[in-house]
């Protein structure tokens, strides 16, 4: 393709971004705001972050949220690469198309939809089985539902485009299909599995509205407790913790992207290396 | 491969299939059961839809009230077509907004086009709570955009963005442009510049290769995008929730409401299953065009 864009283009690509990076980085310079008016600049302060310390119900459903996001996104990276391995390297099975619909159906639910309809099912489970009650275990099970659904899109590409014939020659010299798997195809796919594990820990930590549902009256994540806040208006304490929030989320993206370009870059070098 | 892998392959696909099918697909049959029970003050909070009498006999109790309930009470309805409106306007002006982003960057430097779309997917993935409350924070009527704009003396008078439908199209913009911009790239970078070239050695014009040739094959992009953005929308919650006002009545705060306020999980239950029928068709086009364009 012709690698020149016009002006125009060029202009709409910019203002697109200035809309999306404007608020957040209004937000950022405000959380340092001494004034606790949030219209009013009152010069530089710390004293917002600060006082997040003091605060135990955030303390508190920021560690609930850790807890669950390492939980649900541990499960999902198992879940979504099996899923991803039976979808690319199992031509046909009963149930590819079914395991098809439910990885990428999760995507575009609504959120209030997947939430009501799970909390029904946790309902009526406790009442058939005992189990599970509602709480972290819920919450988890939820999380690992639709961060399944991303791990799966992010290894399945990732293992359409590696080589096939290292993993075949490796079962030439003898070892099983298991065995040349896991030493040949894993760490090609790695990178993908590292990356979208840090991709569902930040879906998790932002899950507002399945979690809501499922939770039941004694849990409340941080972006509910969050939301209980936000509803009241602007503030400056918020206006911190989100500060932090997006600056940690905005790390492990990057940490996550960077992974993928990296083990993408090799697996090109390593391909380029076979064919000479 | 088949052969080879015979014995073990079950033990890769049932954990997954099983698990997405009890935590995904039979809650939905629990959603329809429910939708047919009626509220009582008990734990859960309705009634029984099967039971068994004391003989051992089943026993069904179906409800129509609550999707009678649906038809007769009009906030439904005017949420419904609301929600629709929103998000079928919302998607044109982010399909208006995000085709040129799209463009721009398929067209870029290989170098730029890498760091370009990082900076497009880091709100992506951004707390999507924290995103809107930094929207509020900028159109507040004693907001960022206010105070700038009385500063420079463009307006006497703050602009009220903040409760109207205004804020709550800014929002789902706002919010899903990401979505839109990312499925029409991957197709757009996907083509094949030659076809531009002959295009143009056969003497068309730019915007003529653009409608003749860009355009159709950018379709299944435009779809995917669209449909991103439309499905989510259509059910917001958080958005209509922190910018809207009363007017600004969508589906998902409806639902919300019947849940958390007036605790009738039935009722709830009834505008989810309904809500879910009007998605069948947006969410069955989304999943042909993506397996089409996985298997491309």
């Amino acid at each position: 393709m012709e690698r020149r864009s016009s002006v125009a283009l060029l202009s709409v690509l910019f203002l697109g971004i200035a809309l999306l990076y404007v608020p957040i980085l209004v937000l950022i310079a405000y959380s340092f705001n001494a004034s606790p008016l949030v219209n009013v600049w009152g010069g530089f302060s710390t004293t917002w972050y600060g006082q997040l310390l003091h605060n135990r119900q955030l303390l508190e459903g920021a560690l609930l949220s850790l807890e669950v996001a390492l939980a649900a996104s541990s499960g999902a990276i198992v879940l979504g690469t099996l899923a991803a391995i039976a979808l690319v390297r199992f031509a046909r099975f009963p149930g590819r198309l079914l395991l098809t619909g439910m990885v990428n159906a999760p995507l575009v639910m609504p959120e209030i939809i997947t939430g009501i309809t799970q909390l029904l099912l946790f309902v009526s489970m406790v009442q058939l089985l005992g189990w599970p009650h509602r709480g972290f275990t819920t919450i988890v099970l939820s999380h690992i539902t639709f961060c399944t659904a991303y791990v799966t899109i992010t290894v399945q590409s990732r293992l359409q485009a590696a080589d096939r014939s290292l993993e075949e020659a490796a079962q030439d010299l003898g070892a099983t299909p298991a065995r040349a798997f896991v030493e040949i195809t894993l760490p090609i796919i790695a990178p993908a599995i590292v990356s979208s594990w840090l991709l569902c820990f930040t879906l998790s930590l932002d899950d507002l509205v399945i979690s809501s549902f499922v939770a039941g009256p004694g849990a409340s994540t941080l972006p509910m407790v969050i939301y209980s806040k936000v509803k009241l208006g602007v503030s400056p304490d918020i206006n911190a913790l989100a500060s932090l929030i997006v600056c940690a989320v905005g790390v492990c993206i990057v940490a996550a992207r960077w992974l993928m370009i990296r083990g993408e870059r090799r697996a090109a070098l390593e391909a380029q290396l076979a064919s000479q | 491969m088949r052969r080879t892998w015979a014995p073990g392959r079950w033990l890769i696909i049932l954990p997954p299939l099983l698990f997405l099918l009890v935590f995904f697909l039979i809650p939905f049959a629990f959603a329809f059961k429910i939708s047919f029970a009626e509220a009582a003050p008990r734990v859960p909070p309705f009634t029984d839809v099967i039971s068994f009498t004391p003989d051992h006999h089943l026993q069904l109790a179906i409800s129509l009230g609550n999707y009678r309930y649906l038809l007769t009470d009009e906030v439904y309805g005017v949420a419904y077509l609301y929600s629709l409106r929103t998000a079928f306007f919302s998607t044109l002006i982010c399909l208006a907004l995000g085709y040129p982003m799209a463009y721009a960057i398929a067209r870029a430097p290989r170098s730029t086009q890498g760091l370009l779309l990082l900076i497009i997917m880091l709100p992506f993935w951004t707390s999507f709570l924290l995103r809107v409350y930094a929207l509020e924070g900028i159109i507040r009527d004693t907001g960022f955009l206010n105070t700038a704009l009385l500063h420079l003396g463009l307006i006497s008078q703050p602009l009220h963005i903040m409760r109207t439908s205004v804020a709550v199209y800014l929002g789902i913009i706002y919010s899903y442009l990401p979505f839109m911009v990312l499925p029409l790239f991957a197709t757009l970078e996907k083509l094949d510049p030659t076809l531009l070239e002959a295009a143009a050695d056969l003497g068309s014009p730019p915007w003529r290769a653009f409608l003749d040739i860009t355009l159709p094959l950018s379709i299944p992009g435009v779809i995917a995008g669209s449909m991103l953005v439309f499905i989510p929308a259509v059910g917001e919650f958080v958005i209509p929730s922190l910018l809207g006002g009363p007017n600004q009545l969508m589906i998902g705060r409806v639902l919300w409401d019947e849940f958390f306020g007036n605790h009738d999980w039935p009722v709830a239950s009834a505008v989810a299953i309904a809500f879910l029928l009007l998605l069948v068709g947006p969410i069955a086009i989304y999943q042909y065009y993506n397996v089409r364009q996985l298997e491309a």
